[in-house]
């Protein structure tokens, strides 16, 4: 109650999911979409917004309605608020970033289905307050984010040669100009995602040995 | 011999424990037991060793691998100034160099990398450097397309090394062949270095082919439904292709040294070649107006890296079935999916490498029914005395 907004035990919310209990490289959730919407950077960072935005406001949503939600039939309160809070980003998204939007198609609409967000809802929110659900949801989110950013600019710069669209790799040095380089088919594809988180989950865990599972 | 001995002996008190260059500790040990056989004795456990440890079956591997290299070497050369239209007037001398000038870069660079690799691995862990690379390192040119360029030579066998073999703990424990993992790469990668017409015989910027010249392999002029090699050509290994793997002869003479030698296993080569016989006469009866179909079922055999793959990829003793009745199942499989995807899959040429990483995925796998089987059978005996 008489806690600060800031105080230690809140910032912990919101860093910690960033790295020792990263919903992706730690508890390996919601892999599906990270594989799908990285091939370039530009939709994985929108794709990042859209779940920070799902997850921090749905999270206190259910934190306001945690005592007024009858315990059994709470999934479907949850899924309600998500799919609405997702259909909202799904038109917003439309409205302004039309072309991002084509490009991530259906997986803006299973946002609903991944399961960091339920997994927050069911762990956290239900019995916490709202602020804390807040900045839980955020951390969370960005924990998500950070990995899908670094695996999109990876997929990008060796995959097409540019980042966030803009060209990086000269012309000239394509085969096809006479030049030597040539791009990494390999990397648009959904396998060389798996392999990159995978090599962020190695230097993590090799930075960090507490981690490793026995 | 005598200086190297004492080279080694004078500089060990540097890299011990605390020493100032203990941090190149494997590398000493790992010169040291390869030009020397190791002075250490077994502290506990077994105590008598066959004298056949990694590094002797490491060198017979790459020894049977020689006559397919010196064979490929030869051949890159030939199809060069075949291509050019000046066959006749140049000298089997002429050949032979234009081919090592080709061919040494890439197996120069191949070594280097994942050797690199796994001198820093090692030296990161602590432990030994195993001698696993000896043989991908040779293996990795042979299977490569001659004009691949080095640059990504380095990167494929990089992939391999980091990701085929140190993530899962080594040598030893890989699940799939490393040097088929670094052409697999290759091959999803950059494609149109990998496959198509204009790879497989050595062109500089300057020279003109001649009118006739196409640069297509056997298989891929078969694939596009005309046949236009003949067999003799296709066993002696006159014909475009990977850098070693055009040569059913000179992979034959590897392969007798592999089984008399006993490192290879002749079980998953006669049943990778029996796959492959099985599913090409299957063909032959359903061929109807198809070419590819029709082609006789030994010829398989002879073109593209079925018998390359047979011999030298197939039968990796750690990523390879493990029991004896498994080996047969697997490498009857192996050739039954290469002529399979071969014929029937117009996207890939090639289906002797993505067979053998399907079939290696699956071994282990073959390896617990096989295991499972034999205990029912052995459990059925034993009588429950009361």
């Amino acid at each position: 109650m008489s806690d600060p907004l800031f105080s230690n035990k809140n910032l912990k919310l919101l860093t910690e999911p960033l790295g020792k209990s990263n919903p992706i490289t730690v508890q390996v959730l919601g892999i599906c979409s990270a594989l799908a919407v990285t091939a370039q950077l530009k939709p994985a960072l929108v794709m990042t917004l859209s779940v920070i935005a799902v997850l921090a406001l749905s999270n206190v949503i259910i934190s306001l309605l945690r005592n007024t939600i009858p315990n059994r039939i709470r999934i479907i309160v949850q899924l309600v608020i998500i799919a609405s809070l997702v259909i909202l980003v799904d038109q917003i998204l439309k409205a302004f970033v039309y072309d991002v939007s084509k490009q991530l198609s259906v997986f803006v609409g299973l946002i609903i289905t991944n399961c960091i967000i339920m997994g927050r809802l069911e762990a956290f929110a239900l019995g916490n307050r709202p602020w804390q659900s807040f900045l839980d949801g955020v951390g969370n989110a960005a924990g998500y984010g950070w990995i899908l950013i670094v695996v999109g600019f990876v997929r990008e710069l060796f995959g097409s040669g540019s980042i966030y669209g803009y060209r990086v790799i000269p012309d000239s040095w394509y085969m096809t100009n006479g030049g030597f380089y040539e791009n990494n088919g390999m990397m648009i594809l959904p396998p060389m995602a798996l392999i990159t988180v995978g090599i962020i989950i190695w230097i993590q865990r090799s930075r960090n040995r507490e981690l490793i599972e026995n | 011999m005598e200086f190297l001995k004492k080279f080694f002996e004078r500089t060990e008190p540097y890299v011990e424990k605390g020493a100032r260059f203990h941090w190149l500790h494997s590398v000493h040990n790992g010169f040291f037991t390869f030009l020397f056989v190791p002075k250490t004795t077994s502290a506990s456990g077994t105590h008598i060793h066959d004298y056949l440890d990694l590094k002797r079956t490491m060198t017979i591997v790459v020894l049977a691998l020689v006559p397919a290299l010196l064979f490929g070497i030869y051949n890159t050369g030939f199809q060069h100034f075949k291509a050019i239209g000046e066959l006749e007037s140049s000298g089997f001398m002429q050949l032979f160099f234009y081919g090592l000038l080709k061919v040494l870069p890439i197996i120069i660079v191949s070594y280097i990398t994942g050797l690199g690799i796994e001198f820093i691995f090692a030296q990161i862990r602590g432990h030994e450097i195993n001698e696993g690379f000896l043989v991908s390192g040779m293996l990795i040119p042979l299977i490569m397309p001659v004009e691949t360029p080095l640059w990504m030579i380095a990167i494929s066998t990089a992939f391999a090394v980091i990701l085929g073999k140190e993530v899962f703990g080594g040598t030893g424990m890989n699940i799939w062949n490393p040097s088929l993992l670094a052409r697999a790469f290759l091959f999803f990668a950059y494609p149109s270095q990998m496959s198509g017409n204009s790879v497989w015989v050595a062109l500089g910027k300057n020279d003109q082919a001649i009118d006739s010249f196409t640069g297509a392999t056997p298989m891929a002029d078969a694939a596009a439904g005309n046949i236009n090699f003949s067999p003799a050509d296709a066993f002696f290994g006159f014909i475009p292709g990977s850098v070693g793997e055009t040569s059913t002869l000179a992979i034959i003479l590897g392969a007798i040294l592999l089984i008399v030698t006993g490192i290879g296993s002749w079980k998953i080569m006669l049943s990778t070649v029996a796959g492959g016989v099985a599913m090409g006469i299957v063909l032959n009866i359903f061929a109807g107006t198809n070419i590819y179909m029709a082609l006789p079922f030994w010829q398989h055999l002879i073109i593209g890296g079925f018998a390359f793959g047979a011999i030298f990829m197939a039968t990796d003793p750690v990523s390879a079935a493990q029991t004896e009745k498994g080996k047969w199942i697997y490498g009857f499989l192996t050739g039954i999916l290469a002529i399979l995807i071969r014929v029937l899959n117009p996207a890939y040429p090639e289906g002797m490498m993505l067979a053998i990483l399907i079939m290696n995925t699956f071994a282990p796998t073959i390896d617990y029914y096989v295991v499972q089987g034999h205990i029912k059978r052995r459990m059925k005996k034993v009588k429950i005395s009361v």
